[in-house]
């Protein structure tokens, strides 16, 4: 990425230049176009919802009014966020200890654990779901919290495990040493050295692995059955609205743009770390 | 992996023989049990369960019955069917993703004009939930609420259609995920040394000579690896037929065979015998990345 900007001179030709960025335009509206299409939706009077018109004639928050007013979509929200962050920081402790362990020791395991971690990040989560399905309604787990964090946390171990060694193996951890000399406890020394340097690494780690138990339908749809459990995907996936065979287009756009934009937000706030750590896994490794 | 396993006798000799070593494997046992735990247990007890007439309708009448439900998977028209609709989505969506990637790395890479606009919205997809990305397109293409028929100036029933839906399915896969196409080929790219390109320019080689030549030998690490991940991933696709068609129109791929098996009809023993036979069809398109390809998958002490 660094030096990355091609800033060295060259001589492109005017057609060259309109290329590159006809294509740029063309990406930007690709990527963005069916966001903006599930806002228009999200806003368009129930009335409307028909009229095959990409952008909205008239503006209406009901849609929003309306999922809110139903038990089931907060229930859900509360759902995915305590899932999806519990997981995230179970996932990224038990990673964080693995990659501390695989940069900063010898140990003859070090291979396997990143082996491991390799192989299951290529794993099919439909070849669990399953047996987890079976174990879970014997050992009480069905439709609990702990049902679903278990499952992501242990999905998402991979990639917070090899975003942490990239990170970490990027850090002095000589630095520590120099302040324990200087007259630093050790706990010092972690808390104002390395805790600092780390700290975006963890960061990064957090918000890929968040991303992953946000976005999960599989576990979520076979793994829960009520509000007890149930998260936004799999919420809005079983969605009813009124009739049996219509779908609640302007409830499923409208609790689709609430769980979407926050997470937009965090993403385009963070996006150089996250290409970072999305792309130095990919180099590393 | 194999590699690994015969490895193992040594590793339990030595454990407990230094401290570092004891510590290593105590930092990374929790992690180590968590993904065993998971992945590994519940895979050796869907072969178990693979081997039982199982129904959790009638969990009296369990009995065991052998490969019996192997070969009743085996010998039915809908599991191959949905092999080849899964292989029909892989294949579609991972080629367009590899070259609208391998543009769009490019893109990023040299992007002299709305550089950050580009790489925030390209994470945009990737952010998005792909329950809510696979419902955006659904009914985007839906005659009823859509703007697609309009635009296009048709009025079709795109989902209702087995070949048009695949175009949706497969639009929406490589909408969602070209982006992290992108960012893998882009990772490689960063790796092609400037001043080799410089010198190639310098002795008058034009830019797709460059391209062709040079950058592209040098990526071809990143671009397998890139792929194999992609072709894996796009294997084991479920939210997005699940949500666009529910495997209608005969667009059932083989996650959503299982995930009807065994959760919509609580078939045990069926569904786990599904479950076996796609965890094998992965392996199987690993190997065949790894061996045919003589892919250097992962040497990450190395880089150090």
């Amino acid at each position: 990425m660094r030096g990355g900007g091609g800033g060295v001179p060259e001589h492109r030709s005017l057609l060259d230049r309109l290329f590159w960025r006809v294509g740029t335009v063309v990406v930007i509206v690709f990527a963005l176009l069916p966001v903006a299409w599930i806002a228009s939706l999200s806003l368009k009077p129930a009335a409307d919802l028909n009229d095959n018109r990409f952008l909205p004639r008239d503006v209406s928050l009901e849609h929003y009014r309306s999922i809110f007013q139903d038990p089931q979509f907060p229930a859900a929200l509360w759902n995915s966020v305590g899932i999806a962050t519990l997981s995230t920081v179970l996932s990224v402790i038990l990673a964080m200890f693995a990659a501390y362990a695989i940069v900063r020791l010898r140990f003859r395991g070090r291979r396997l654990v990143l082996g491991a971690a390799l192989s299951i990040a290529m794993f099919p989560p439909i070849a669990v779901v399953g047996p987890l399905f079976n174990l879970w309604r014997n050992l009480g787990l069905f439709d609990t919290w702990p049902g679903l964090i278990l499952p992501y946390m242990t999905f998402t171990l991979p990639l917070a495990i090899w975003t942490l060694s990239a990170f970490f193996r990027e850090i002095p951890w000589e630095l520590d040493r120099a302040a324990r000399v200087d007259g630093a406890t050790p706990f010092q020394a972690f808390r104002h050295v390395i805790a600092p340097l780390a700290a975006p690494g963890v960061f990064t780690a957090a918000i890929l692995v968040f991303i992953f138990a946000w976005n999960d339908f599989l576990f979520a749809a076979a793994l829960t059955s009520t509000n007890d459990a149930r998260t936004v995907p799999a919420a809005i996936a079983f969605f009813t609205g009124s009739s049996r065979f219509q779908l609640p287009t302007g409830s499923i756009a409208a609790a689709s743009m609430v769980v979407t934009v926050p997470v937009l937000l965090v993403i385009l706030a963070f996006q150089r770390r996250i290409v970072a750590g999305l792309t130095q896994g990919a180099v590393k490794g | 992996m194999s590699r690994l396993v015969s490895r193992l006798p040594g590793l339990w000799h030595r454990l407990g023989r230094s401290a570092e070593e004891r510590l290593g494997w105590l930092l990374c046992a929790p992690a180590v049990l968590a993904m065993l735990l998971v992945t590994a247990y519940p895979i050796l007890y869907a072969l178990w369960l693979s081997l039982f007439r199982y129904d959790l309708r009638f969990p009296d009448r369990r009995t065991f019955v052998g490969l019996d439900n192997y070969a009743s998977v085996l010998t039915s028209g809908v599991w191959w069917e949905s092999v080849l609709n899964t292989l029909i989505i892989t294949l579609g969506s991972v080629s367009v993703e590899l070259i609208l990637g391998m543009g769009l790395a490019l893109l990023m890479h040299r992007a002299v004009f709305a550089r950050r606009t580009l790489r925030a919205s390209v994470l945009v997809p990737y952010g998005i939930i792909t329950v809510v990305a696979a419902l955006a397109w659904k009914f985007a293409f839906d005659p009823v609420t859509g703007f697609i028929n309009p635009l296009v100036g048709v009025d079709h029933a795109w989902l209702s259609h087995r070949w048009s839906a695949f175009l949706v399915l497969i639009l929406t896969e490589i909408w969602k995920t070209t982006p992290f196409m992108a960012l893998l080929l882009m990772a490689g790219l960063t790796l092609v040394p400037k001043d080799v390109l410089d010198a190639a320019r310098v002795d008058g080689a034009s830019g797709p000579q460059r391209f062709f030549r040079i950058t592209l030998p040098l990526m071809k690490p990143a671009i397998l690896v890139a792929l194999l991940f992609r072709t894996l991933d796009a294997f084991r696709i479920f939210d997005t037929v699940f949500i666009q068609t529910r495997g209608a129109q005969n667009t059932e791929s083989v996650s959503v065979v299982g995930y009807n098996a065994l959760i919509t009809r609580l078939n045990l023993g069926l569904g786990s015998a599904v479950s076996v036979l796609i965890f094998v069809c992965v392996i199987l398109i690993a190997l065949l990345f790894i061996k045919g390809f003589g892919t250097r998958m992962s040497r990450p002490e190395e880089a150090r």
